[in-house]
């Protein structure tokens, strides 16, 4: 383990307004390996991911990815380091207005001075990889939720991107088609060695793609390890979240019947 | 004293609200400048392509509707103005009263009312939905400045179309006050025809065509700006849309206004 991470956090801190969303966040990503971050809705994992991203910049700490510092980019400098980085969004977030081709090719037409000819062939091959052959010329809107998750990831790749980043991608999807968007993350990995941060709540999902996991809980990494290092870690927030148990209803009861007595 | 502290904040928090949405606008219009006369010398792409899209929504696909509510605006000002000019048997300035009016204020602010309507909302609706689905944040993830992207194309297309949408309004209004003098008013067509080109001079023709860049510019900034705000699913796109209208058209014909108390005292 003297590799040198490709991606690097320290001491991540972020606010939303004036509450503390990430509240001092350590993180090392090998170059080649799949980071699953996990945690509950609201724990700040979108947020984290938006951070690596360059979406957004913290109050303090440091985001390296290939040994610089993105945090303190300018908008020139981040450009450059853009295009080594592929994100699929959540909702896809394929442009509307374009038809799929466009979509996928448009990365390339912007920061590449490849020709049209050439764009249109690696278009075609991206397409193929994620099983869209032949629906180069529909439109988003045309397409299954499934579909357009793997358009955004045709997209995604469409510059050979050294890092992926995936936010929730079998989010909304039926578990056949979510178990597809997994083999297809699988095949990435296998295929072009990319280094991978998936950000879930999806149980089935991490176990299948996940070389490291980390368990993000308000604010903070409270487990990382491989899979199997997580599942004996003895930590009662980590077993609740991988046993799916609900929080304690007896508690919750009071509370609420409490806040149902108390005036004002 | 608790009443003058509520009184205070209640003046205070919206103008601290408005004081935000100052310097967040005047922020975005100094991207905006920058992206459109800096960064293209520097190597990145002016989306002159995409500004011709927006020229053809914005301008061409207009024309009909603003030629329409052109016309039927010549028409009813010449109604009016037969009105009371028809006593003194002075008939014959229907052509000068409209051809003033309408170039001078009329035809520039009904052009950019509708187009407020019509082309602001459509911007606000179209960056909002953008924002909502991430597409704007998939744009920055791809080095790609939403606001060279997005904003130059518009301001481009909408400062160069409204004021040509504006020449058509005036020469249709024209043109409606023109059919009633010479069908209702015993006018005939060449003493109307030599009566506005009289009544006219050019400079009337381009305080018109000057404010209306302005009013353009408002309306493209109020749109893209609600656009770029929008927060919280189809409900805030909504509710930014509707803004982008109503604050656009306050705006003009608060500028409207200003340029005209200038052009008054000034020229």
């Amino acid at each position: 383990m003297s590799q040198q991470p490709i991606i690097e956090i320290e001491n991540l801190e972020t606010h939303y307004g004036t509450r503390q969303i990430l509240k001092g966040v350590n993180l090392k990503i090998n170059p080649g390996e799949t980071l699953v971050i996990l945690g509950r809705s609201g724990c700040g994992k979108s947020t984290l991911l938006r951070h690596m991203v360059g979406l957004a910049k913290p109050t303090s700490g440091t985001i390296k990815i290939k040994n610089r510092d993105i945090t303190k980019f300018s908008e020139d400098e981040s450009i450059e380091i853009l295009k080594k980085l592929g994100i699929l969004f959540q909702g896809a977030a394929l442009f509307n207005s374009m038809t799929v081709a466009e979509n996928v090719a448009l990365p390339l037409r912007e920061h590449t001075e490849l020709e049209e000819s050439t764009i249109k062939i690696m278009t075609r091959i991206k397409l193929e990889l994620v099983g869209l052959s032949g629906f180069e010329d529909f439109k988003p809107a045309q397409l299954s939720g499934g579909m357009k998750k793997r358009a955004g990831l045709a997209r995604a790749i469409a510059m050979d991107p050294e890092i992926l980043f995936c936010d929730e991608p079998s989010a909304g999807l039926d578990p056949i088609v979510a178990r597809g968007i997994d083999d297809l993350i699988l095949k990435l990995k296998r295929a072009f060695r990319m280094t991978i941060v998936v950000v879930t709540h999806e149980l089935p999902s991490v176990f299948l793609i996940a070389d490291r996991i980390a368990l993000l809980h308000e604010g903070q990494v409270i487990a990382y390890g491989t899979p199997q290092e997580l599942k004996s870690n003895e930590n009662p927030i980590v077993q609740q979240f991988l046993n799916r148990e609900a929080d304690d209803e007896e508690l919750d009861r009071e509370r609420y019947l409490s806040s149902l007595v108390s005036v004002g | 004293m608790e009443l003058i502290t509520r009184f205070l904040a209640a003046l205070g928090r919206p103008t601290l609200g408005l004081l935000v949405h100052l310097s967040r606008m005047s922020k975005l219009g100094a991207e905006t400048l920058k992206w459109m006369f800096v960064q293209p010398f520097k190597g990145y792409k002016l989306r002159l392509r995409s500004a011709v899209d927006q020229g053809v929504r914005i301008g061409w696909d207009s024309i009909p509707i603003v030629s329409v509510i052109a016309f039927f605006v010549g028409l009813i000002l010449a109604m009016q103005a037969a009105y009371q000019l028809k006593p003194f048997g002075a008939t014959i300035y229907v052509a000068n009263l409209v051809a003033v009016a309408q170039t001078r204020s009329l035809g520039p602010i009904i052009t950019a009312i509708v187009i407020a309507g019509r082309s602001g909302s459509a911007i606000a609706a179209e960056l909002g939905t953008m924002k909502v689905a991430e597409e704007i944040d998939a744009l920055r993830t791809m080095g790609l400045n939403p606001v060279g992207f997005l904003v130059v194309p518009r301001v481009l297309a909408m400062s160069l179309m409204l004021p040509a949408l504006v020449l058509i309004a005036d020469i249709v209004g024209i043109f409606g006050a023109y059919i009633f003098s010479v069908g209702a008013l015993d006018i005939t067509s060449v003493r109307f025809i030599n009566q506005t080109a009289n009544a006219l001079v050019m400079k009337d023709v381009l305080t018109g065509l000057v404010k209306t860049v302005i009013f353009g510019i408002i309306i493209v900034g109020v749109g893209c700006y609600q656009g770029f705000i929008v927060d919280g699913g189809a409900e805030g796109v909504g509710r930014s849309t509707t803004n982008s209208v109503v604050i656009s058209i306050f705006m003009i014909i608060f500028a409207d206004v200003i340029f005209t108390a200038i052009f008054l005292f000034a020229f």
